[in-house]
């Protein structure tokens, strides 16, 4: 049975890590709203160039002399995993879920023998998968001095991929991340980046009339995709910072509500316990009196 | 004088959509105008300006590369980084040519560098003609 101290001293600590909870849900719910709207304002752009590339591409299908970045290496061998997570932790299943998605693409490839490649983005996926597959990373970027998510970080990470797929270091590249479904639901999400597959279907309904290309349409192809990929890994750590502060938020929502129920619970055997030892000295006094 | 839809988006988010008269924009084999019925036509551009006129209105906009998709529906700019002339300071563009400056330098492959080198030519012609207006 703990004394009375240890339990006022108990309720002082859960009361003080409900402070701090309660102020961490607030400042993810803010930062919520601004990632929401980084990753809002992002979205025209995709959409367009998705629009630009399906016009583009629905000519250049099939073709042998298709960019590489879209038609592959042909093979299959060696697939490169880019995992991008958060950089910190504290935001319940966040970073496991990618992590734990990305752990099984690689067992599967392992078992199907190929070779894997692992570039990770953001600390809390390097520090996850360094125990299973530590050899396998061939690099990590970390996101702690970026203040403001912009596309210059988008289009370096881009670089690294591009460079390493010039250099032949690997023949499939996929992307993983968590997309933003609601604060409450993130869905984690692998996507193929190299080689790129084009939604054909994405061009607008004017696909068929009779466009004019400067330079030409192979030259235009290949400088539209290198972009189109740096679109789509920019997308992702949009979505992947909105889904980080969701997850907060509702993590630290529960951890909130918890520190509460603890709180109620802890007071509660305070209370009775002072009253005990009130009767029990009641019960002393009057008994010694008695006695007399 | 008909209008037609002018959309400029660069990565992070719409900069700027409205009807207008006539954008000059500098595509990479010239700069070139579009008028409302222009004939579809997808291109990639060079580091430049981009002069927007609505009526007597004329609105200069820094982009550094991109591309230029006119549909029938109207003109759409994807640059990847687009700047009104007005907030462009003469530092900024001095940061862009020394970051390409350090790209030529950088540059790995014969190829890279070819393209790093256009790209700082592109932007000194830019300073230029920035400082000469």
């Amino acid at each position: 049975m703990p004394s009375l101290k240890d339990l006022k001293n108990r309720i002082a600590s859960v009361k003080a890590t409900q402070k701090i909870t309660k102020a961490m849900q607030m400042v993810a719910a803010a930062k919520l709203r601004r990632a929401q709207e980084a990753a809002e304002a992002a979205r025209p752009f995709a959409d367009r160039m998705a629009e630009v590339l399906g016009n583009l591409a629905a000519g250049s299908v099939g073709r042998d002399d298709a960019p590489r970045l879209m038609i592959g290496t042909g093979r299959t061998q060696v697939h490169l995993l880019v995992v991008c997570t958060a950089e910190r932790g504290l935001c319940g299943g966040f970073n496991s879920q990618i992590v734990r998605l990305a752990r099984e693409h690689i067992n599967r490839l392992l078992a199907e023998g190929k070779e894997v490649k692992i570039l990770t983005v953001g600390k809390k996926g390097a520090d996850a998968l360094r125990r299973d597959h530590g050899g396998r990373i061939i690099e990590r970027i970390e996101l702690r001095g970026i203040k403001t998510l912009n596309y210059e970080v988008a289009a370096g990470v881009q670089q690294k991929v591009l460079d390493m797929f010039e250099a032949g270091q690997f023949d499939v590249c996929t992307l993983f991340y968590s997309r933003f479904r609601s604060v409450i639901a993130q869905i984690p999400t692998a996507k193929q980046i190299v080689p790129f597959e084009v939604d054909a279907t994405a061009g607008s309904a004017t696909a068929g009339a009779l466009y004019d290309y400067e330079p030409g349409e192979p030259e235009i192809l290949e400088e539209l995709l290198p972009r189109a990929i740096a679109v789509q890994i920019f997308t992702a750590l949009l979505e992947n910072a909105a889904s980080e502060q969701g997850a907060r938020m509702s993590a630290m929502d529960n951890a909130t509500r918890n520190a509460g129920d603890m709180i109620n619970k802890l007071s509660l055997q305070y209370n009775r316990s002072r009253q005990a030892m009130i009767t029990k000295e009641l019960i002393e006094i009057i008994s010694g009196a008695e006695a007399l | 004088m008909a209008t037609f839809k002018f959309e400029l988006v660069s990565p992070e988010r719409l900069v700027l959509s409205t009807e207008v008269d006539q954008v000059d924009l500098p595509g990479v084999d010239g700069d070139f105008g579009v008028l409302a019925n222009h004939s579809p036509f997808l291109t990639t551009l060079r580091a430049g300006v981009v002069t927007v006129r609505t009526g007597s209105d004329t609105t200069r906009i820094f982009i550094r590369g991109g591309f230029a998709d006119v549909s029938p529906t109207g003109l759409t700019v994807l640059a990847e980084k687009a700047v009104p002339v007005a907030d462009l300071k003469a530092d900024q563009i001095a940061a862009e040519i020394r970051n390409a400056e350090e790209d030529v330098t950088d540059a790995k492959t014969p190829d890279a560098r070819q393209r790093a080198e256009q790209k700082l030519a592109q932007l000194r012609d830019v300073a230029d003609a920035l400082r000469a207006a």
